[in-house]
C-alpha cells in the first residue's frame, strides 16, 4: 500500500482499503457528478447516465447507491431507510455498505444525518438546508405506464406536451370518482418539467415543494438521474374541482400516538387483530422517548428495533 | 491540439485526488442547488498562470476524456493547455458549439460568446455547455439579484468585471429554458454557480 491510499481512507480497516473510496472508480464518479449538476440546473429533466453494475441487483437500490458514492465524503452522516424504516434488510446493508466503503458515520437520526438515501418516503421531521435526499428509482419515466416509447416520452418532456397524464387522470375520476394514484403522484417541477417523484406516498408530495433540502432521484436499471434543487416550485396534478389530496388515517400511531404521520398496517394474527404504526421508525422511535404513548403503547413489536440496533452495535 | 507536452514547468494537480474532487465537487453540489451562494475551493492548488484556482479546481474536477474543453484563444498552447491535458487526459476543442466546458476570462468575453456554445438539444438539454468565467471577485463589481429554483426570496453577488452585455445576452438564453447555458463565475478561492434557471436582475453599483 502506498501513502496516498492510506491518505485517502485514514479510517478504513486495512482490509476495506482495497476497495477505492466510495466503491465506484473515479471516471465512474466523474461522469455520475456531471450527470447531477446538470440535472440541478434543468430541474426535473432526466439525465441519461452510465448506470454500473452495483454489488446488489437492480431493484435493490443501485441508481440511490451510485449516486450516494459519488457524493459521499468521510465527514459525511449517513442514513438509509426503506419505505421510511431504518431497520429493514435493505436499509441495513446498504447502511453497512457505506460504513465499510466510505468511512462515514451512519445515524437513524433524521436531524443528525447530511445524506439521507432512502427507498420510497420522505422522512416526517422536516428536511434542513444543507442536508440532501437521495432517492432509488425504479421508473423515473412518469408517462411510461401511457407511452412505452422513449423516444416518444423524450419527445413529450421535449415540448411539454403533457395532456396524455392529465388524460389519464380524468379517466381515474370517471372510473373511480378521484384521482387514484397513491404512490408515485406525478408533479410538475418549476412548471416545466412533469416528473415521478419515485414511488413516495403521495402524503410525501407536499414536502418536495419549497424543500430546503437537495433532492436527487437515481434509477440503476434505466440509467437516469434528476433533480430538484432546494426551494423549487413541486405541483402534484390536479384539477380544479378535484384538487390535490394526501391519505388520512382515522387511526393513530399505535404505538406512539401521532395523528400527522404516515401510517403503515400491520396485521397481527389470524384473528383479525392489526395495528397502523408510523412508516417512519426513528420520528416513532423519537417519540415514545419523549414520552407520547398509543392506544397499544408497550407492544412487543415497538422492542423490535432496539433489539436490532443492540445486535448491530 | 496535438502539440507536445511541455513538462519542464508542469504545475500539480490535486494533492489526494481523491478526497480533493469529492469536497470540490460538493461545494460545486452547494452552489448549483443554491444559485448565488459563494463557496470556497480549490485553495491548496498551484494551478498554471492563466487560469485560477477555482478553475482549476472545477476542471480537475469534472473534465476526463469524455469531455470536450473549450479553452479561450490566449490560453492555448501554452502551460494551461499542458497542464490540463496532463491531468485530466481532456480532449481540446476550438469549436465552441461543441464544448463540454469552457474556460473564458472576464476580460476575453465579447458580445455573443454565450450563444456560440452548446446550449443543448430540445430533447438533451442536458449537454449544453458549461462556462466557466474567471473573474477577478465577486464582491466589489455592480450588484446583480438572482431569483429561481434553489434560491428562497432573492440572492445578490457584484462580479468584478464581467460586462453588462453578457448578462443581457444571458437574460435572452433564460427565456429559451431548456435551452441553455450554465456558467460558473470563478474568482480566486471562492465561485458561484448561475445555472440557466436562474433569473438575474442588474441593479448597478
Amino acid at each position: 500500500m502506498t501513502a496516498t491510499e492510506a491518505y485517502s481512507r485514514p479510517n478504513a480497516a486495512p482490509e476495506d482499503r482495497y476497495y477505492t473510496y466510495a466503491y465506484l472508480d473515479e471516471q465512474t464518479k466523474r461522469m455520475i457528478r456531471r450527470a447531477i449538476l446538470k440535472a440541478l440546473a434543468i430541474p426535473g429533466y432526466q439525465v441519461p447516465f452510465g448506470s454500473r453494475e452495483m454489488p446488489v441487483p437492480y431493484g435493490w437500490g443501485t441508481g440511490g447507491i451510485q449516486l450516494t458514492a459519488a457524493i459521499i465524503g468521510p465527514e459525511d452522516v449517513y442514513k438509509c431507510i426503506d419505505q421510511g424504516a431504518d431497520d429493514t434488510t435493505n436499509a441495513v446493508s446498504i447502511r453497512r455498505f457505506f460504513a465499510t466503503v466510505a468511512d462515514v458515520a451512519t445515524t437513524e437520526d433524521t436531524g443528525e444525518a447530511t445524506i439521507i438515501q432512502s427507498r420510497h418516503r420522505i422522512p416526517e421531521q422536516p428536511l434542513a438546508d444543507g442536508q440532501i435526499m437521495v432517492f432509488q428509482v425504479p421508473q423515473p419515466e412518469p408517462l411510461r405506464g401511457l407511452e412505452p416509447r422513449e423516444t416518444e416520452t423524450r419527445a413529450m418532456h421535449a415540448y411539454g406536451e403533457y395532456g396524455l397524464q392529465y388524460v389519464s387522470l380524468y379517466e381515474n375520476i370517471s372510473a373511480y370518482g378521484r384521482i387514484a394514484a397513491t404512490a408515485g403522484y406525478p408533479v410538475m417541477i418549476d412548471e416545466r418539467y412533469l416528473m415521478s417523484p419515485s414511488p413516495i406516498p403521495k402524503f410525501d408530495n407536499p414536502k418536495m415543494h419549497m424543500n430546503p433540502a437537495i433532492l436527487l432521484f437515481g434509477a440503476g436499471r434505466e440509467k437516469r438521474i434528476y433533480a430538484v434543487p432546494p426551494f423549487t416550485r413541486v405541483r402534484s396534478l390536479d384539477f380544479e374541482d378535484y384538487p390535490f389530496e394526501t391519505q388520512s388515517w382515522d387511526e393513530v400511531c399505535a404505538l406512539c400516538g401521532a395523528n400527522d404521520s404516515y401510517l403503515d398496517e400491520v396485521v397481527l394474527d389470524d384473528q383479525g387483530q392489526h395495528m397502523f404504526v408510523c412508516s417512519d421508525s426513528h420520528y416513532c422511535a423519537d417519540r415514545r422517548a419523549k414520552g407520547h404513548a398509543g392506544p397499544m403503547a408497550g407492544h412487543a413489536l415497538a422492542h423490535i428495533e432496539t433489539e436490532i440496533a443492540a445486535e448491530e452495535a | 491540439m496535438n502539440a507536445p507536452l511541455n513538462l519542464a514547468e508542469l504545475r500539480p494537480g490535486f494533492f489526494e485526488p481523491v478526497r480533493d474532487s469529492q469536497s470540490v465537487f460538493r461545494a460545486l453540489l452547494t452552489a448549483t442547488a443554491q444559485p448565488g451562494t459563494q463557496v470556497e475551493l480549490g485553495k491548496a492548488l498551484t494551478p498554471p498562470v492563466g487560469l485560477n484556482q477555482t478553475a482549476a479546481a472545477v476542471l480537475l474536477t469534472l473534465a476526463d476524456q469524455d469531455t470536450l474543453v473549450w479553452l479561450e484563444p490566449s490560453l492555448r498552447g501554452g502551460a494551461v493547455e499542458s497542464w490540463l491535458r496532463f491531468h485530466t487526459s481532456c480532449p481540446l476543442t476550438e469549436r465552441a458549439e461543441e464544448a463540454a466546458f469552457a474556460v473564458v476570462s472576464d476580460t476575453a468575453l465579447a458580445p455573443q460568446p454565450l450563444s456560440a456554445f452548446n446550449q443543448g438539444d430540445a430533447k438533451y438539454p442536458d449537454l449544453a455547455t458549461t462556462v466557466l468565467v474567471m473573474v477577478q471577485n465577486l464582491e466589489t463589481g455592480g450588484k446583480l439579484v438572482l431569483e429561481g429554483p434553489g434560491i428562497e426570496t432573492v440572492a445578490e453577488i457584484a462580479p468584478q468585471g464581467v460586462p453588462d452585455f453578457f448578462w443581457s445576452e444571458r437574460a435572452e438564453l433564460v427565456a429559451h429554458f431548456q435551452f441553455g447555458i450554465d456558467v460558473m463565475l470563478c474568482a480566486e478561492a471562492t465561485l458561484v454557480s448561475i445555472p440557466r434557471t436562474t433569473r438575474i436582475q442588474i441593479k448597478g453599483e
